[in-house]
């Protein structure tokens, strides 16, 4: 008997921390397949960020450095122009990326670092129980809008993917979901994609990954999983909005 | 060995090519701009790195990440900069990421003024950041000493996995004096391979880190931590001594109070009194032993700082009320003459200080 | 005939596999698990393809597939 699907190597043995239906865990082995895909492990230094996202250190088999909370672009940099022979990995959660750390995705972006960025929108505070995020849904009830994001109060949620993909520095962004598995599908070729920006030295690779959050949402697996296709992707339409195949930025 | 003329904030940037010192992060900010700029100048050539960050909170995040692959590195700011940095090197204490971090103070609080301050010996020395940790943190007081304490903080953080900073100002970064451009040994074995984080070939990966979240391993990390920063301050503490034995007081000033206040005890000693001189070259650690000696005499001592009172309270805690501590401080936006610390001087020698 | 291998000890039961298995192989189990899930089990083995949709829809890499 042949094996047709299994635990990537790179994905280490171990279980994970995440609630029961959250998307993390899928992101992971997509993350670890590619990473096993490119031959990328051994080279492969990765910036953990903060949120439920930092234990990337525990469950990805490469070497990591933590990062403060937003700045992994930042230390990633750091990595990456004082070792450029390797593969360098980002995985930030919107809190970390969208809110904290804007400053630090933007202008990495825009230098072009060839760094793969993996950016895993739920549209919450995971780790910290539950707050408003600034990808938070208008009307969506948090810890910290209990009547429902209002846009008079908190404005719109952000969408970063349209942001970066404007930045000339930026080889490929695509936002994916991985709720059903046509989805997962395009998710996997989206992240190799990403992998290949860096690997070919094109710029930064980055795929938006919108994601649930059973636990912070108030809902079972199956129904925080519905509620991406029925209010995410209504407002963060999936798709490629950048893809640069020719080196000309540098 | 190369002799030249030169500013102190270049005497920094050079040392740090000295140094071996191939990458540099940082954001412009007067008075230490002249740093990036000659880097910015020279690293490309040399195959190294220099960028400019879009904040003082992403050029010391570059540090770190840098720093975690074992590559020699440099950031350096001004005051209200290095308050942005103090995030990244709380992380960087905490993980055990070696690199250079530069202060060339301003003053503040706040905004403040672009004027020489040593405003920020707290900061410096009590770890700036959040949490229990400590920075090397060198003084120099001379062009000369830009250069050389420069490559003795890339030693040190180096040998001890610590952030070092060196703590100079205004006056020291933008006067030229001579200069003997040294080139001290390079790759030398700090056992960084068996940390660094180069991709996990051939051995199990590896994780720099400062989260630990298991039960009592935070505690453990700390006081591991605490141990480290006792060996530094048993093997690294370094002060200037130069007190007579009949002393009847001793000055002690760092950095470029050092240099006003030197005058002002040369010229108590030309008058005929005995006056000591103590300068600390590192503050973290402080040279507490040397006061204590100070304080075994019971001469009293006179404190001489460009701010409000900061080092003065690691002279009081280290002399335990054995001699008399006398303080005189110059706040920014002024700088004394050698003559007022003087007067200061002889009013302690004739008794009539208030 | 293809095989699925579950490790029960892993699950948590979030119900996505069950969710999304095209011939409704799978059921939730009254099994408890250490960690005090009732874990998925493979029921209606003679119907399942071995698509492997199960696994790649498992947020914990539970499922392997064998065919």
């Amino acid at each position: 008997m042949k094996q047709v699907f299994g635990r990537p190597e790179s994905l280490v043995d171990v279980a994970s921390h995440f609630c029961p239906g959250c998307h993390h865990g899928t992101i992971h082995r997509l993350v670890a397949e590619a990473i096993d895909h490119y031959g990328v492990r051994e080279e492969t230094i990765g910036a953990a960020s903060v949120g439920c996202s930092v234990f990337m250190y525990d469950y990805f088999d490469i070497d990591v450095v933590e990062s403060p909370h937003g700045r992994s672009p930042a230390v990633a940099t750091g990595v990456k122009r004082s070792n450029p022979e390797k593969f360098v990995l980002l995985y930030q959660g919107d809190g970390d990326l969208a809110a904290i750390g804007t400053a630090e995705i933007i202008h990495a972006a825009n230098r072009g670092e060839p760094l793969t960025v993996i950016f895993v929108n739920n549209t919450v505070y995971g780790m910290t129980g539950g707050q408003m995020a600034p990808t938070t849904m208008l009307g969506q009830r948090t810890t910290t809008s209990p009547y429902g994001r209002e846009f008079s109060q908190d404005g719109y949620p952000i969408k970063i993917t349209e942001m970066l993909a404007q930045l000339e520095g930026v080889a490929y962004a695509a936002r994916v979901a991985v709720d059903t598995p046509a989805h997962l599908a395009k998710a996997k070729k989206a992240i190799f994609a990403a992998f290949e920006a860096q690997v070919e030295k094109r710029g930064m690779g980055m795929v938006e990954i919108l994601s649930s959050c059973p636990t912070n949402w108030g809902m079972n697996a199956i129904e925080a999983n519905k509620r991406i296709e029925t209010e995410m992707i209504p407002y963060f339409p999936l798709g490629v909005f950048k893809e640069r195949k020719g080196s000309d930025f540098f | 060995m190369t002799k030249s003329f030169e500013k102190g904030n270049v005497a920094i940037a050079k040392a740090a090519v000295s140094a071996g010192c191939l990458y540099y992060f940082g954001y412009p900010i007067t008075p230490q701009s002249d740093i990036p700029e000659y880097l910015s100048g020279v690293l490309p050539g040399l195959g190294g790195q220099f960028v400019q960050a879009e904040s003082e909170v992403a050029s010391i995040n570059m540090l770190l990440g840098a720093g975690s692959t074992g590559k020699r590195a440099m950031t350096s700011s001004s005051s209200p900069g290095i308050s942005l940095k103090q995030e990244g090197i709380s992380y960087m204490a905490g993980s055990e990421i070696p690199g250079v971090i530069v202060n060339i103070q301003r003053s503040g609080p706040g905004l403040g003024g672009i004027s020489a301050s040593q405003g920020d010996y707290f900061q410096s020395t009590r770890g700036g950041g959040h949490g229990d940790y400590r920075t090397i943190v060198l003084a120099p007081a001379t062009v000369q000493e830009m250069y050389d304490l420069t490559i003795l903080a890339f030693d040190l953080s180096d040998k001890y996995r610590i952030p070092s900073m060196i703590l100079a100002d205004a006056m020291l970064g933008q006067m030229k004096e001579p200069l003997d451009e040294w080139k001290p040994e390079l790759g030398i074995d700090y056992g960084h391979s068996e940390w660094i984080l180069t991709g996990a070939k051939g051995r199990e990966r590896r994780r720099v880190k400062s989260l630990y979240l298991g039960d009592g391993d935070l505690a453990e990390h700390n006081w591991r931590l605490a141990e480290k920063h006792k060996r530094i301050a048993e093997n690294e503490t370094r002060a200037s001594v130069d007190i007579p034995e009949d002393a009847e007081l001793v000055v002690t000033a760092f950095g470029s109070a050092a240099r006003i206040a030197r005058t002002a005890v040369d010229r108590a000693r030309e008058e005929g009194h005995s006056v000591g001189m103590l300068r600390p070259i590192t503050l973290w650690p402080f040279p507490a032993e040397e006061f204590v000696k100070v304080g075994e005499k019971g001469t009293p001592i006179l404190a001489v700082e460009l701010n409000t009172g900061q080092m003065v309270e690691d002279v009081e805690i280290a002399v335990k009320g054995a001699s008399k501590v006398s303080f005189c401080g110059y706040p920014p936006g002024y700088l004394p003459s050698p003559d007022e610390i003087y007067e200061k001087i002889m009013e302690i020698l004739k008794g009539e200080e208030n | 005939m293809p095989k699925l291998e579950i490790r029960e000890e892993r699950c948590k039961s979030c119900g996505l596999c069950i969710e999304f298995c095209p011939k409704g192989c799978l059921e939730i189990t009254d099994r408890f698990n250490p960690s005090g899930y009732n874990p998925v089990g493979w029921m209606n083995t003679e119907e399942c393809t071995g698509c492997a949709i199960c696994a790649r829809m498992c947020p914990d890499v539970v499922i392997e597939v064998f065919k």
